[in-house]
């Protein structure tokens, strides 16, 4: 389906494969990370690298956002041609709205940690995804607060429970619910621990418009991967529950899958990229709102873990279409265009004489 | 309290009083005056005579007292006089505490049924049949209460002998374009004038006559004037959050926007608004679009400032610029909402944790509300900083007198940035490096096609190349650099007006919407009292040079502001420790804008 080419499969002595636009991965990748070794986030970064490797996707086109948490860093560690911004704890989010007003021509991904989304920045959260801001908005969700070492969040399911034996009480906060309530149309569940579903929903959130968020389970090594977590590698591993198996066809690329009818649902993406869906146990609409409503939530009842995309709406439109902004960015328009002739504050002037 | 002031004895020789009074209308809130009480300021204003007008409301959609006042002032006074010559008592609620407020020998205006004239003779009273009068104006009876307010416009109108050709184009111009109401209104004014021409000898000495002050003038608030700074600044991505007195700030801007930056034919606009879900989204929004290159802005109160500290500290440390409007209201918390402050000085130069300093400006008019607006998007860029303009609500929402703007004379100043082709030139690029030695480091736009473009800004510690660094001594570097662009802004910054007295002794220092009252208690220093006092205006922080020589030059200087603690007098402490001895205050906090009476007393009862 897509180019497998990676750095590690060119054979020594040959020049470095080059993606679609002539750059190598290495060229995708950012600073050393300074994580915890294992950490779930690390393993969401080397996706991140990937998907933007094979999608051909000019780094100088991205920016890279992030509150504050040990997710947050990661920016740092992907796409150094890209510009990114490492801001302040909850508010990624304006952030990422300012700049996609000032300039619409750049891909934005927003990193967050589910300290940074669904506490202290719950409302930019939400406000972001009502407007539908376009950026890939990443939570790579721990269920603790990682770099303030360890306590709860509030994503953390009933009956989590901490290394000190702390047990969660608190019914969880289900961003992609919420997200679908809010009419958020690219959400998705995954898991850091694995690669192949996630670099799919990665790529196709490359593709959406508007925004896309992706909630990633990406268990903390150092304070939430211990018997008794719901958020560890070995409970999401067992746990996992994918709605189906998810494929992604580039825009640039000829679809060229084979599959039964009836097994797969193809999405098409506003920039003609395609989403394959295949079936698995059993059947699910992604672009049936009330029906992914009911799916998340009986999946919180009976303690499951789904992953997949849950939902997905390619028409809506974006804030930048909302607002009707002219096609070159803001953040360049030139004096003239920005600064009305003397006549019109002769004209405004005279009306208050 | 109440003293027996100059233009209490000048009353009492009753001898004519002209273009030198104060009006004051009490209204019931949402009963509809406003467009009288407009009318009535417009009618001075067209009669050639400079005058001003103040709206006290309540922070209340409808059914409490609310009250406006009008200033004419032959010499040009604009700040508020302390005692009202003139009232129209509409509301019956507060009728009687308006008239005890006043000073012997002023005027009430009343209507007959409140039977005001028994509480005080020694006030001259017009009682007015106003709902009588007003069942004559139309057969609508919603219309009649509003109608009712513009017989008062009438019988003041006839009292102080104001034209009724001005009358009827202070009418035409509020109600510009609407046949019918301009119609209904000016019978409502016939009718209140003919019956006060019939019925009321006129027995006080209060008139308007012509001049010739108001030509080629304008009238308008400070936030509109603000708004208009913005347009012509260039700004394209403004977020913001209600609240008052700043709405009508980014109101007054989005209409302007909507009408002369939008493409007429592709309806495609060359900026962004966005109502915010409160203030930290808004700054947040600012400083990504002024990260991403925009001209950004955003206006609020003191309760947004308050949300704002923290990114505007991030905007500090990461060095972004954008433009930040603080419309002052009185605090702490929610305090009066709409009363007038300046008592936010202290904490927004110097808001956010951690050693910050911010530029401030500070207007002093409606045409500095324009002019400041515009600098302050220079400035933001050129320092690549959060710049705040600060007005209040007396400044913001008032209506002031003013000369046409002027057509900003300079190309826009975008700052030290950096394209792809320049990148290629110099061959190097570190974003937080002191090239020039003045503490501004170049940047570079997201987007920019060029390897040497990119950098990670971040909140943290960071060292010249914009890597992350606890090293202690990448962090004193960084910390004085920042210090060092502070410096380099005392050059920058619009400096002090400064008015020197010869002999003087005495200097008065203040800023702001304060200007009107001390230019006029300057004018009653000298000639009530020959004291010649000199004047510094502060028009921003830093300082400049011109200030530590104004206080080295004078044995004392007042420091007069509308807050408790003297928030400048002490900043200006802290500038020039050395002099602080000189430095003395005072404040005026009641809510009500400062008047010159206030300071004149103030200044002599120090110096006595
Ligand atoms: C205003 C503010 N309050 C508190 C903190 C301290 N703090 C830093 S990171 C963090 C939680 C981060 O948790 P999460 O977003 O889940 O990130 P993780 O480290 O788990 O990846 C907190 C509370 C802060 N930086 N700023
Ligand atoms: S503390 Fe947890 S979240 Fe933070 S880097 Fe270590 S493993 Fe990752
Ligand atoms: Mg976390």
């Amino acid at each position: 389906m897509v180019d497998n080419v990676t750095a590690a499969k060119v054979p020594s002595g040959a020049a470095p494969a080059t993606n679609r636009i002539g750059l190598t991965l290495a060229e995708y990748k950012g600073a050393n990370s300074t994580l915890c070794d294992g950490c779930g986030h690390d393993a969401i970064t080397s996706q991140l690298i990937k998907a933007f490797y094979e999608m051909g996707v000019d780094p100088y086109t991205v920016t890279k956002l992030s509150g504050i948490g040990c997710s947050s860093k990661t920016p740092a560690y992907f796409l150094n041609q890209a510009h990114g911004f490492n801001s302040v704890h909850g508010r990624m989010p304006s952030m990422a709205t300012g700049v996609g007003l000032a300039n619409h021509k750049l891909i934005q991904v927003g990193i967050s940690g589910d300290g940074d989304t669904a506490s202290i920045g719950i409302g930019q959260f939400v406000h972001a995804v009502r407007r539908n801001v376009p950026m890939l908005y990443l939570v790579e969700n721990n269920g603790v607060y990682g770099l303030t070492k360890g306590q709860f969040s509030a994503t953390a399911d009933v009956g989590s429970k901490l290394k000190s034996g702390l047990v969660n009480e608190m019914q969880p906060i289900d961003l992609c619910s919420l997200a679908i309530e809010l009419g958020c149309a690219f959400v998705a569940r995954s898991f850091a621990g694995d690669p192949k579903q996630l670099i799919s929903l990665l790529k196709a959130a490359i593709s959406h418009k508007g925004t896309a968020l992706l909630d990633i389970i990406s268990p903390c090594v150092t304070f939430n991967n211990h018997e008794g977590s719901t958020k560890s590698y070995k409970y999401a591993r067992d746990a996992e529950t994918p709605l189906h198996d998810i494929g992604y066809v580039p825009y640039f690329e000829q679809i060229s899958v084979d599959y039964e009818p009836g097994t797969v649902t193809d999405v098409t993406m506003h920039d003609g990229s395609h989403i394959l869906l295949k079936k698995l146990a059993t059947e699910y609409d992604p672009t049936d709102r009330d029906n992914a409503v009911a799916t998340l939530h009986k999946s919180q009842q009976e303690q499951q873990f789904l992953t997949g995309l849950l939902y997905i709406d390619p028409t809506k439109p974006d804030f930048n279409q909302t607002l009707n902004l002219i096609d070159e960015p803001l953040a360049i328009l030139k004096e003239d265009q920005v600064r009305p002739p003397k006549a019109v504050l002769d004209e405004i002037m005279d009306s208050m004489s | 309290m109440k003293t027996l002031a100059a233009d209490c004895a000048q009353k009492q020789k009753k001898g004519r009083v002209v273009n030198d009074f104060s009006i004051q209308v009490a209204t019931i809130n949402g009963s509809g005056s406003q467009s009288a009480n407009s009318v009535l300021m417009r009618s001075i204003f067209e009669m050639g005579v400079p005058v001003s007008g103040k709206n006290f409301f309540p922070s209340n959609i409808a059914g409490l007292p609310t009250w406006f006042t009008i200033r004419a002032n032959k010499k040009g006074y604009v700040g508020r006089k302390r005692d009202v010559d003139i009232l129209i008592a509409m509301n019956p609620q507060t009728a009687l505490e308006d008239l005890k407020s006043l000073l012997p020998g002023s005027v009430c205006i009343s209507p007959v049924e409140l039977k005001l004239d028994v509480v005080r003779s020694d006030v001259k009273h017009y009682q007015v049949p106003f709902s009588e009068l007003g069942a004559k104006t139309t057969d609508q009876i919603k219309l009649r209460k509003l109608l009712t307010n513009m017989i008062y416009v009438g019988v003041v109108g006839e009292l102080l002998g104001i034209d009724e050709a001005e009358v009827e184009k202070a009418i035409n111009k509020q109600f510009e374009g609407k046949a019918k109401a301009i119609e209904l209104n000016l019978t409502a004014v016939k009718i209140g004038r003919d019956w006060t021409r019939e019925n009321l000898p006129k027995d006080d000495p209060f008139f308007v006559e012509k001049m010739d002050s108001t030509k080629n003038k304008i009238m308008i608030d400070g936030n509109a004037a603000a708004a208009i700074g913005c347009l012509f600044a260039g700004v394209t991505v403004v977020p913001w959050y209600p609240i008052t007195p700043a709405s009508t700030l980014c109101e007054t801007l989005i209409d302007y926007l909507k009408e002369y930056r939008v493409d007429k034919e592709t309806g495609k606009a060359t900026y962004a608004v966005v109502q915010a879900e409160d203030e930290l989204a808004a700054i947040g929004m600012a400083l990504g679009a002024g990260w991403a290159g925009a001209r950004s802005m955003t206006s609020t109160s003191g309760p947004g400032i308050s949300l704002m500290a923290e990114f505007v500290g991030c905007g500090y440390f990461t060095e972004v610029p954008t433009v930040i409007f603080d419309v002052q209201r009185v605090g702490p918390s929610t305090g009066m909402p709409t009363r007038t402050s300046q008592a936010d000085i202290m904490s927004v130069h110097l808001l956010s944790h951690g050693d910050t300093k911010h530029i401030i400006l500070l207007p002093a008019s409606v045409e500095e509300c324009y002019e400041m607006a515009i600098q302050a998007f220079d400035l933001a860029e050129r320092f690549q900083t959060p710049v705040f303009v600060m007005t209040d609500l007396d400044l913001g929402m008032n209506h002031w007198m003013a000369d046409r703007f002027v057509y900003p004379d300079k190309p826009m100043d975008r700052g030290k940035v950096l394209n792809a082709q320049q990148l290629e030139e110099l061959g190097t690029f570190a974003r937080y490096r002191d090239v020039d030695g003045d503490g501004i480091c170049y940047r570079t736009r997201p987007g920019t096609v060029h390897p040497l473009a990119s950098y990670f800004t971040r909140a943290s510690g960071h060292n010249e190349k914009a890597l992350y660094s606890e090293r202690p001594e990448d962090y004193v570097n960084l910390m004085k650099r920042l210090d060092r662009k502070y410096q380099t802004a005392r050059k920058y910054v619009p400096a002090p007006h400064v008015q020197i007295e010869p002999k003087a002794k005495v200097g008065l220092i203040a800023f702001g919407s304060s200007h009107c009252a001390v230019e006029e208690s300057l004018d009653q220093l000298r000639d009530e009292n020959k004291m010649a006092v000199s004047y510094l205006r502060l028009k921003a922080l830093p300082t400049t040079e011109a200030v530590r020589n104004f206080v080295e030059t004078h044995d004392r200087v007042y420091v007069v502001e509308q807050n408790r603690d003297a928030q400048l007098r002490d900043l200006l402490r802290l500038e020039m420790p050395d002099l602080s001895m000189k430095l003395r205050s005072v404040t005026h906090y009641d809510g009500l804008p400062i008047d010159a009476r206030s300071v004149t007393e103030a200044v002599l009862e120090q110096e006595r």
